[in-house]
């Protein structure tokens, strides 16, 4: 019988899991939808405007998705996890105060302008809002990341009866793991907003879509994920050493070493037996585990061994770990590959059209990994060393918890798939329709809700 | 206690409880107006031009308007995190039935507007049932709140008042808003629901004023002593002069030229602030109505200190720029897409 503790876990997984999908596509497309704006404010070439309003509609609907399953965020605290801000609230509590009251809000005042008021206000008023959008999806990561990495490094604080009370906010917002997670998170985001876009422009592409706009889209994505995937890659490995020095635990449980040792191989495949304390099936580099971590052949590497009661299991860290990589590898050579196809002859085969539509959602893949890595990682711990995650829950019924986790499960099941069929028809309405090229374009708008726009798109297909 | 009343333990919960107060009040404002708008969206085929009026009506809004209730819900999170686990913790069930309304309300109002037409309908329906839920449990909660958690079928019986009482207020908020943001037939029949929407609220108003007072005994006292009594029985009075005005109001509307057509809109706000008011009389300093006052409840001092500046900051200039917001979308929806 599965009880409170292993159903709360598995609810505020399934609710930031849902959740993190919707911001790390819409923090990097709010930036490519004002580079899409500046754009064509800078040339006054239409095709700009048209690449931004489509991109503002997909960004609109993904937007929606994350500010209703982010308010269920804020609940899940109390409602699951009461021990989280009776001990460490003190210092949680400000910074999730500051994500509502500095990110959420400039997001969603300032959305209704860009969304709704390009005919109302003066253009750049219009741009000007898509970038404080952008500032908004930015600082909410800001914050929110913030927290979580206080809650695995945690520094600037002392314990009063188990109570935690700030002493330096400086020390808790900068601690040692964050700036490495937010610069990586950041660098996820840009990954799968550039895969996002690149895969659905070429699946108008695909479909027949004969408009300049979306090839401009998918270089734009192309070329931004070829140029981050390196960097996210050497930050990554930053990332990496800086957990190695202060989460030996996570790191051993991410390259499957269950005893300390000198000269550790890296396992390309394995599986951890947490009862046995051993891998089966190993498949491995000798010595660059040691080389990677330590920068040196026969460097230590603690192992599992030497954290009895203090660490993660090690089987879904260690695979997660490597989808993760997987898939960087996998986005490395795309990304590079579709570049200097797109250099060579201007425009993509189908099959490389077709394996970036296969990548359109690559960047949720590799992002819920990386998060289950880190995680997992932490675990037994919720705030390391600080408070156990045991001791963090509520005490209210299994049969409670059970309830609210299937009502959460059917509705995002049924959302996701609403999500991605939705994505698929605009997709392929805007593969026939001409969007608004006979217009002004100032006097088109994104009025996506309104009968009008509704009426110009039937006429426009009618037009075809 | 004159030393204590000086300090910033005593005087900070209070900022944050008034804080959270205004945070509260705005929410049921704001989004009291389109979830009314969402329950009283008409379903049938020929209603469809209404319906994407009636939407338009709010689309610049809604996402804003939500957020109020993440700014309470994290304001009593970050200022006083021990009420926050203790009411969410008996809400437990109907905060989650609530969220699972506000996300398919929230995610409806997108996809109806971007799916295959075949779907609009179904998620227009989505939109209505989410919205119906949404609001039915926050009545629900607030009367659980109100009766101060307690168990037994009285206070079952009570929260259901409740929940009907705010289902009938957001309508009354909402066919209100319709008046002020629509025209012809629509806005004839928003000034048809917002009478019916009117006395509905009443009623559910005057039996959770009068319930209220019965089982709290210390509501009872703080309302009917002299020489208060004098004064804050203002506040029901004016609540319903309100009701009663706006319902002569409404019987004249529409006038020409749209004369007084935000006037219901404004008088349905002043009886929220009313209301709001006489629950906030009723309570304070009580966080947890009979359990926990504020200065119980409340997070370190430093904590609250720290997040104070950027509630100070940030606070105006979301008003401001809300302010900003209605001024661009001024005017009917209907015009919407003009220009």
């Amino acid at each position: 019988m599965l009880d409170t503790l292993i159903l709360s876990r598995i609810q505020f997984a399934t609710n930031i899991s849902f959740h993190i999908l919707f911001p790390t596509i819409t923090i990097a497309l709010a930036w490519i939808i004002v580079f899409f704006k500046l754009r064509y404010d800078q040339t006054d070439n239409p095709v700009w405007m048209r690449a931004y309003r489509f991109w503002v509609k997909v960004f609109a609907l993904t937007f929606a998705l994350g500010v209703v399953s982010g308010i269920t965020m804020s609940f899940q605290f109390g409602t699951n996890w009461p021990g989280f801000m009776a001990r460490v609230g003190n210092i949680a509590g400000p910074l999730l105060g500051y994500e509502v009251l500095t990110a959420f809000f400039l997001e969603a005042t300032f959305l209704g302008i860009m969304l709704f008021g390009i005919k109302r206000v003066p253009s750049k008023v219009h741009t000007f809002s898509a970038f404080v959008v952008a500032i908004g999806t930015t600082l909410s990561a800001f914050w929110i990341l913030a927290l979580n990495s206080w809650m695995q490094t945690p520094s600037g604080f002392e314990l009063r009866d188990g109570v935690a009370y700030p002493e330096s906010w400086l020390a808790i917002i900068f601690n040692a793991s964050f700036p490495y997670r937010l610069t990586h998170m950041l660098l996820a985001s840009g990954l799968t907003a550039s895969f996002f876009v690149a895969g659905i422009s070429a699946y108008r592409i695909l479909k027949g879509d004969p408009k300049r706009a979306p090839r401009l889209a998918l270089k734009t994505g192309l070329t931004l994920a070829a140029v981050f995937i390196p960097i996210q890659i050497f930050v990554g490995d930053l990332h990496g050493l800086n957990t190695f020095k202060y989460q030996p635990q996570k790191v051993a449980a991410m390259e499957g070493v269950w005893e300390t040792e000198r000269s550790a191989p890296l396992l390309l495949f394995a599986i951890p037996d947490g009862e046995e304390k051993t891998n089966h099936y190993e498949i491995a580099i000798p010595k660059m585990a040691s080389l990677i971590l330590t920068h040196e052949l026969n460097g230590e590497i603690k192992g599992i061994e030497e954290f009895p009661e203090d660490h993660p299991p090690v089987a879904p860290v260690f695979f997660a770990f490597r989808i993760m990589v997987g898939m960087g590898l996998l986005m490395l050579v795309v990304s590079w590959g579709g570049c200097y196809l797109l250099w060579r002859r201007k425009e993509l085969p189908r099959w490389a059209l077709k394996t970036l539509v296969g990548m359109t959602f690559a960047g949720w893949v590799a992002t819920l990994a990386g998060w289950y890595v880190t995680e997992i990682g932490r675990q037994p711990w919720l705030v390391t060393g600080v408070l156990r995650t045991a001791d963090a829950v509520t005490p209210i019924p299994p049969s409670h918890v059970g309830f609210s986790l299937t009502l959460y499960l059917v509705v995002y099941v049924v959302l996701l798939y609403a999500y991605i069929n939705t994505l698929k028809v605009m997709a392929l309405k805007s593969v026939k329709v001409e969007e608004f090229e006979t217009e002004e374009p100032l006097a088109g708008g994104s009025l996506t809700n309104l009968p009008e726009s509704t009426q110009k798109q039937s006429k426009g297909e009618s037009h075809e | 206690m004159s030393e204590a009343a000086s300090s910033a333990a005593y005087w900070l919960p209070v900022i944050f409880i008034g804080l959270m107060g205004l945070a509260v009040l705005v929410y049921a404002i704001l989004d009291g107006y389109d979830l009314g708008v969402g329950i009283l969206l008409p379903l049938g085929e020929e209603d469809e031009a209404q319906r994407d009026t009636m939407i338009a009506s709010i689309g610049p809004f809604w996402d804003a308007n939500e957020t109020w209730l993440v700014l309470a819900i994290g304001l009593l999170l970050i200022a006083f995190p021990i009420a926050h686990n203790l009411i969410l913790m008996h809400l437990y069930i109907p905060a989650a039935i609530m969220l699972v309304g506000l996300i398919l309300r929230g995610v409806a109002f997108d996809f109806r507007a971007k799916a295959a037409v075949g779907y609009k309908l179904t998620w227009d329906r989505t939109f209505k049932a989410g919205s119906i839920i949404t609001t039915l449990a926050q009545g629900y909660m607030l009367g659980q709140y109100v009766m101060g958690f307690q168990p037994g079928w009285q206070a079952q019986l009570f929260s259901a008042v409740s929940a009907l009482g705010v289902t009938a207020a957001y309508s009354y908020m909402g066919s209100t808003w319709l008046v002020l943001k629509t025209e012809t037939q629509l806005q004839e029949r928003a000034v048809r629901w917002a009478r019916r929407a009117g006395r509905a609220t009443l009623l559910g108003v005057v039996a959770v004023s009068a319930i209220n007072p019965l089982v709290n005994p210390t509501v009872f006292d703080r309302w009917f002593s002299y020489p208060l009594v004098m004064f804050v029985l203002l506040i029901p009075t004016l609540c319903f002069l309100a009701f009663i005005f706006n319902d002569l109001l409404l019987a004249r509307l529409p006038k020409t030229n749209d004369r007084h057509s935000a006037l219901p809109f404004a008088l349905v706000v002043t009886i929220f602030l009313m209301c709001f008011t006489g629950l906030a009389f009723s309570f304070y300093p009580d966080i947890v109505p009979g359990q926990l006052n504020i200065w119980q409840a409340a997070s370190a001092t430093v904590s609250l200190k720290f997040i104070l500046v950027g509630a100070l900051i940030v606070i105006p200039v979301i008003l401001i720029y809300t302010a900003f917001s209605y001024r661009v979308f001024r005017g009917k929806a209907t015009e919407l897409h003009y220009h």
